[in-house]
């Protein structure tokens, strides 16, 4: 069978929608005749019309605000921010209507939106074009936040993120997008959405991460595993709500725990994981919660980028403390 | 040459002309080496070439006075060259160097100076409107008659702060120009798909903003029409709207699928309407130049920007510590 980057997967997820459900709604700024920034939607607006797949102005706060009232009224748009850091006049809409119409109308009316955004680094570009702020994202109730780690879950929480009745942003880890192919089936199937997905299992230590740092955490449980050190491994999914459920059965097990991300450290979630860990699984830790993480800084340009991503090094150093610790 | 449309007529004096040329040129040979120092691999991201839109700022310019500001988008090599930044600082920082002006950190689409009183390069389409207004505001309360020339595109001018800017800034008089620099496409997206009623510059009139539409490919009628709205301005009567009729040559940034259209469609703008082509014929025309003339002040300008380029390849990188510099006016103490 053959290869797919995420990025086909994506697309796969998305014309699947939009063939079974025709109250699918493609909304973004060059999605149509550009077929997306990086190409997500390329070949959906000669497939399913102009009218389904619409190229918009340049207004992302409107773009949020029709899926929200397009939403309300059945439908299920879903939207695409070319990046991440183009979405915060967008968080006016989510945060004060998006995600909060399902509690203020007592469940008559409801969000079922999706709004699509590359994020993190990868492509050299400061700021806005390489940051991950879905902390800010996951700190609003009443939405949900997916990050996929693979084509195939990429296509498979896509498919339950437009499926959901409730309001979903889908962070899509950039660094990923074309970095390697599995076969993906387009079976339709979508994947459990609130899920946490146990990666790798081992018995020592856990490692949870999302997105695309999940690359180096996979190198780091590989060389961990040369060392004789058994670490399991979770692809955290969805940042909102949490599959607090899993995260404290590995820790359980392993009594040790590192979590990684791209984020910055201060109010990022690896502190909500480690400190939901505190509190619940305390007696198991044979060692603190370690966290590795991007700084306290503006995510910088070219060079600075790759001081600024935590390698696998910082990972392993992390996992060596923790085992040394006990 | 024989497709061009354009008047080789002009009552500016010679020298004036050829500054004219030569500024225009700078920005497009700046440019074209921009685009190969990006196909080299040194420069990062996203690189916004200003090529084919060269009169706007040189004709702004050209209506400003010292002191006067100017706040622009990512596409702002050329707004930083008009008014009097250093290439090297300019191409360095493309490169992510240590001699650019934001020093390595802001890359193509974030420089400042405040010699020069340019205040960005933002990467927010549409979000440096509003600031463009504080500037304003500022000069106003100072009492300094000074203005601000604030640039966006005609994409941007769908976003909805330029329209809560217009109101603020026209119930507050505030000296600001805005230019609206339509060179028809936001990305893949042209005017027609996108904006409902295309003469931009009417839509200060909800607002009591006088705009007018005007040739960007002229740079004699963009001075012009930067002189009177200038004017305008600085006799306190609030903001001026001035949309750039104009067009870029190249890709939105040098990814660009180039679909949305035709090859035939540039290369007809670039033989009827080049903004530099214009003036040099009216430079012969005029006989105020001859080829030779014009042959030498380029090959000055390429001697220029080549520099401009070794100082760009050869100041070094940024040192690591510098993710950690000026995060906060206190020093950030560095994580392990
Ligand atoms: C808020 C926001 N949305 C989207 C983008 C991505 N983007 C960058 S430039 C651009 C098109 C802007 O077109 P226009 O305003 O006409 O300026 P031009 O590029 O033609 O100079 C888009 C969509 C962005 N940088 N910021
Ligand atoms: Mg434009």
């Amino acid at each position: 069978m053959a290869e797919h980057t995420m990025i086909d997967a994506i697309r796969m997820a998305l014309s699947r929608a939009l063939d079974e459900d025709e109250t699918v709604i493609l909304f973004g700024q060059d999605i149509g005749i550009d077929g997306g920034v990086f190409r997500a939607t390329n070949g959906l607006m000669q497939r399913f019309g102009s009218g389904r797949v619409r190229d918009t102005p340049l207004s992302e706060t409107v773009i949020a605000g029709m899926c929200v009232g397009a939403a309300a009224h059945g439908l299920r748009p879903v939207a695409e921010i070319q990046f991440m850091g183009f979405l915060y006049s967008a968080i006016d809409q989510l945060a004060n209507h998006a995600a909060r119409l399902r509690n203020r109308t007592r469940g008559r009316l409801s969000c079922p939106m999706v709004l699509r955004a590359p994020f993190g680094g990868g492509i050299k570009a400061p700021e806005h074009h390489s940051e991950s702020m879905e902390a800010m994202l996951a700190h609003i109730p009443g939405l949900r936040v997916v990050v996929p780690g693979s084509p195939t879950r990429a296509y498979g929480l896509l498919l339950a993120a437009i499926r959901d009745p409730d309001p979903v942003v889908f962070l899509e880890p950039k660094r990923l997008y074309r970095a390697g192919g599995e076969p993906v089936e387009d079976t339709g199937a979508a994947l459990p959405i609130e899920q946490a997905e146990v990666l790798q299992e081992g018995d020592d230590v856990t490692l949870i991460s999302w997105g695309a740092m999940l690359t180096e955490a996979r190198e780091a449980v590989e060389t961990l595993a040369d060392e004789g050190i058994s670490a399991e491994l979770v692809d955290l999914s969805s940042l909102k709500p949490i599959d607090r459920a899993t995260l404290r059965a590995s820790v359980e097990k392993t009594g040790r725990c590192v979590i990684v991300h791209e984020a910055p450290l201060t109010a990022g979630l690896g502190a909500e994981i480690a400190a939901d860990l505190a509190e619940h699984c305390l007696i198991s830790l044979l060692a603190p919660v370690r966290r590795v993480t991007g700084y306290d800084t503006v995510m910088p340009y070219l060079r600075l980028e790759a001081s600024y991503l935590p390698s696998t090094d910082r990972v392993l150093r992390a996992v060596r403390d923790v085992m040394e610790f006990a | 040459m024989a497709t061009r449309k354009t008047s080789n007529k002009s009552s500016a004096s010679k020298e004036e002309l050829l500054q004219f040329y030569r500024d225009m040129l700078l920005i497009r040979r700046f440019e074209e080496k921009a685009g190969q120092l990006y196909g080299m691999g040194l420069i990062g991201g996203f690189c916004h070439l200003y090529i084919g839109q060269e009169a706007v700022v040189v004709g702004l310019e050209a209506a400003s006075e010292e002191g006067d500001k100017r706040i622009t988008t990512y596409r702002d090599h050329g707004h930083m060259l008009a008014c009097g930044m250093d290439p090297d600082g300019v191409m360095a920082e493309l490169t992510g160097r240590d001699g650019g002006y934001s020093r390595g950190k802001g890359g193509s689409m974030h420089m400042f100076s405040k010699d020069k009183h340019f205040y960005g390069g933002h990467g927010i389409v549409g979000a440096n409107v509003p600031l463009g207004a504080g500037l304003a505001f500022a000069d106003q309360y100072r009492e300094n008659g000074r203005v601000t020339f604030t640039y966006f595109g005609d994409g941007a001018a769908n976003q909805g702060q330029v329209y809560e800017t217009f109101n603020m800034a026209s119930l507050w008089k505030l000296p600001v120009i805005f230019v609206i620099e339509n060179n028809q496409y936001a990305m893949g997206t042209s005017q027609k798909r996108s904006t409902s009623t295309p003469e931009i510059y009417t839509r200060g009139e909800p607002f009591g903003i006088p705009g007018e539409a005007v040739d960007g490919m002229d740079v004699e009628a963009v001075k012009a029409a930067g002189e009177k709205a200038v004017k305008h301005c600085r006799a306190g009567k609030g903001p001026y709207i001035l949309e750039m009729k104009t067009y870029r040559y190249r890709g939105h940034s040098m990814s660009d699928p180039a679909k949305y259209r035709t090859r035939e469609e540039v290369q007809k703008i670039r033989d009827e309407k080049d903004p530099i082509e214009h003036i040099r014929d009216v430079l012969i025309a005029g006989k105020h130049a001859g080829e030779e003339d014009l042959k030498a002040i380029d090959k000055e300008i390429k001697a220029t920007i080549n520099a401009a380029a070794d100082f760009a390849k050869e100041s070094p990188e940024p040192d690591e510590g510098e993710l950690w510099t000026d995060i906060y006016a206190t020093e950030v103490p560095q994580e392990a």
